[in-house]
């Protein structure tokens, strides 16, 4: 019995462990608070498809043996370049929203390729070099949205120069996924196309890497020695699944947009892949192996806790942003917890 | 002559980034139309600031840890003293060595610690320790948001958040330690120039005349070199002495100077030591240094606790210049700005030298300086500026870890090849 609880702990892992009983604990908590236990939950299903997709997007990285991608801010930027091309268009509804992907598609293989290209260069280093690749590219774009030639009224500051800050998707594609075949159980809302989005990407890149490409990719990140002397190209498959990784990326932000109902231009994309990171991690992935499985979990779990404490931690704590920092706290431990645990040692 | 082209071309190549932003600076203070005598006011006053927390960065790069993001975590820990200390009464000069006093035990504790992870986590450090400063930055809120006011008391309640829990936003420090280093003494440019001249010369001289036979023939250019070079700081004190010009009533403050002056030799002097050899071998090899008796692990810890020190005093420097205290904020950009500087000075994840750190100073302040209104002159718009040179600290690590990473990545990739044939 108790080699059984050992082995159970050692398969799920402590800090998933702790973070799960983390959950249930708030949960139990903001039901004794009084807090609308239904309405936290439904907010909590639509947080997990809101980002899910960015947190897919880590799949392919870590299965490909480049690591955790902190380089996701280029797919971001890529994605927020299609979401605004689409309002420059004026379209509206799912269409602009499609339009929006399809726009972003072509950018982010474009991105995608020249960040593969690099990470091949860098072996070893690639997470230090994405993550500084990605701060670059955000202040560099920051500049860009100051100077980019949109002339829609929505997307410019009425007067001055440069886009604003955040641009409202109010009259555009704001929550067109959501509402898709939205019910309700009881007082639970499901937002059924938006999920139904999430888990059809979770399905196509579960599909893609039983591909022969895909196969490629894992054989690659399992051990480059073994793939080259099976003969993959090795470069080609890093490749591939860091330009797929990019496409998520801004196929993610345009999903997270259209829920949230902003775009949010600027530094905001800086920080967005450490919040992607620490959802997969907190999945139950490594810096070397990741499913699509930790991806549903994770971003379940971690987007949970972010939700569900910041009213919780209000009620027992009105002062300060208690829950914030918790989110720094966990958002960093978990992924400080992930290198020890992949770093060589000696 | 071939042979001279050659070693110019290679000298080129060497300090490519570095001449590139010597342009940059040129063309940025041309753009900005700014009267110069403002901007090396300026200048002067953001070596002073930030040249202690840039040389606190070389230690960990000649142990083969990289660049320390983790400096971070020095400038928290000298913030909680700072906020404790002042909040209890720390005033002035005396108030200004508590803190520094103070600081020391608890950043060499976090050293310890992020010496310990770093250990443990070979090959990704530079990662970790950015992380690491990310992750202490939550704990750091913790503490100041939470802690103090419910757990933790604190000397005056005018720090508090109304409704007595947390630490307000920004801390004015005007009236207990601003500038309590900065204007101990301070003394005219020209007779700074002069006499930092003549101790050179004097110095150099000294050096010159002792076992002058035994000294090779490039030890002597290099001494010349530096009798020139004091020769000429003296020379270019006088000529404002004597002329009519602003710069002769610039003050320097001439105890942080010495602050800046002290460390930098420390820099210089460690790498004479037993440690410092070690500190080197360890960065070269980490697999001869163990083979040759050195306990790797200890070193670097010990080369991170040194950083984590000096960032923590660099901190305390800095904020007594700046007069507030940004309880949140101040320490946020510390390791992204002082990392940049480096780099921008022509240092690398494994070489960095006193001499890059403080070239590396001037020229990314320049740019900081220069850049809004180059901005404004150029595009219409300062915000152009401010982005710019942000792009530029986090371009320039990018760039550096980018080109350090192919290189080693060439290297292993020979190396492989040789092994296989």
């Amino acid at each position: 019995m108790k080699d059984r609880i050992k082995h159970i702990i050692k398969v799920v892992g402590i800090p998933r462990i702790t973070t799960i009983t983390l959950l249930i604990v708030i949960y139990i908590a903001a039901y004794y608070l009084g807090l609308n236990v239904p309405s936290l939950f439904s907010d909590n299903l639509v947080r997990m498809g809101m980002n899910g997709v960015l947190v897919l997007a880590m799949v392919p990285s870590i299965l490909a043996g480049t690591g955790l991608n902190f380089g996701l801010p280029l797919g971001i930027i890529c994605g927020i370049l299609g979401g605004l091309i689409s309002i420059e268009l004026n379209l509206s509804g799912l269409l602009a929203f499609f339009v929006a992907i399809v726009v972003s598609i072509p950018l982010s293989i474009f991105t995608g390729y020249f960040y593969g290209k690099l990470l091949n260069r860098v072996k070893g280093s690639e997470m230090m070099v994405g993550t500084y690749v990605g701060f670059s590219v955000v202040s560099l774009m920051c500049i860009g949205w100051l100077i980019l030639p949109f002339s829609s009224d929505s997307i410019r500051w009425p007067i001055g120069s440069g886009l604003r800050t955040t641009i409202s998707l109010d009259r555009y594609y704001d929550k067109v996924l959501n509402h898709i075949l939205n019910f309700k159980i009881g007082s639970i809302e499901i937002p059924t196309g938006l999920l139904l989005f999430f888990f059809l990407m979770c399905f196509f890149v579960f599909l893609f890497f039983k591909t022969k490409t895909g196969l490629a990719i894992i054989a690659t990140g399992r051990s480059e020695k073994f793939a080259k002397a099976s003969g993959i190209n090795v470069d080609k498959s890093r490749l591939y699944a860091t330009i797929l990784s990019t496409i998520l990326g801004a196929v993610g932000i345009l999903v997270y947009s259209q829920s949230y109902g902003f775009i949010q231009l600027y530094t905001a994309p800086l920080m967005m892949g450490f919040v992607a990171v620490a959802a997969i991690l907190l999945g139950g992935a490594s810096a070397n192996y990741a499913s699509i499985l930790h991806v549903i979990i994770g971003v379940f779990i971690f987007q949970g806790l972010l939700l569900v404490a910041l009213p919780v931690a209000n009620v027992i704590f009105p002062q300060g942003n208690l829950s914030e920092v918790m989110r720094v706290v966990v958002q960093y431990g978990i992924i400080l917890y992930a290198l020890t645990k992949a770093g060589g040692g000696q | 002559m071939k042979n001279k082209n050659a070693k110019l071309k290679s000298v080129l190549i060497q300090n490519s980034v570095t001449i590139v932003f010597v342009v940059l600076c040129i063309l940025g203070i041309i753009a900005s139309q700014q009267p110069l005598p403002f901007i090396a006011k300026e200048l002067i006053t953001r070596i002073g600031r930030n040249s202690f927390l840039v040389l606190s960065l070389i230690i960990p790069v000649i142990a083969g840890m990289g660049l320390n993001f983790g400096i971070t975590i020095g400038a928290m820990a000298a913030q909680i003293v700072m906020i404790f200390a002042i909040s209890y009464g720390a005033t002035g000069f005396s108030g200004f060595m508590i803190c520094m006093v103070l600081s020391t035990p608890i950043a060499a504790l976090f050293g310890y610690l992020t010496g310990k992870l770093l250990n443990k986590t070979m090959g990704q450090e530079m990662i970790t320790s950015m992380i690491l400063g990310l992750f202490a930055n939550g704990l750091y809120q913790l503490l100041f948001l939470f802690l103090v006011g419910t757990i933790l008391p604190i000397g005056n309640e005018d720090f508090l958040i109304p409704g007595g829990v947390g630490i307000v936003n920004t801390i004015d420090l005007n009236g207990n330690v601003m500038y309590a280093l900065d204007e101990l003494w301070t003394m005219k440019l020209p007779l700074v120039l002069m006499m930092t001249g003549v101790i050179v010369v004097l110095v150099m001289c000294l050096m010159l005349f002792r076992n002058r036979k035994e000294k090779t023939k490039e030890q002597l250019k290099h001494l010349y070199a530096r009798i020139g070079m004091g020769l000429s700081l003296l020379v270019v004190g006088l000529i404002l002495q004597y002329t009519n010009n602003i710069y002769k009533f610039f003050n320097i403050p001439l105890i942080t100077a010495l602050f800046i002056a002290i460390i930098a030799i420390f820099n210089i002097a460690i790498f004479k030591t037993k440690m410092g050899h070690d500190f080197r071998t360890v960065g070269q090899d980490k697999h001869i240094a163990h083979v040759s008796g050195i306990n790797v692990e200890k070193r670097r810890i010990l080369s991170i606790v040194i950083s984590t020190i000096l960032a923590a005093w660099g901190q305390i420097i800095f904020l007594q210049n700046l007069g507030t205290l940004n309880t949140y904020g101040a320490h946020s950009q510390i390791s992204t700005f002082a990392i940049a500087a480096l780099l921008i000075g022509g240092a690398s994840v494994t070489k960095a030298t006193v001499g890059q750190a403080l070239i590396g100073v001037i020229l990314f302040h320049t740019l900081f300086i220069v850049s809004p209104t180059a901005g404004k002159n150029l595009f219409g718009n300062a915000q152009v500026g401010e982005y710019f040179r942000t792009f530029i600290a986090y371009g320039v690590i990018g760039l550096s870890l980018g080109l350090h990473a192919w290189k080693a990545f060439a290297a292993k990739q020979s190396k492989d090849k040789i092994d296989l044939e």
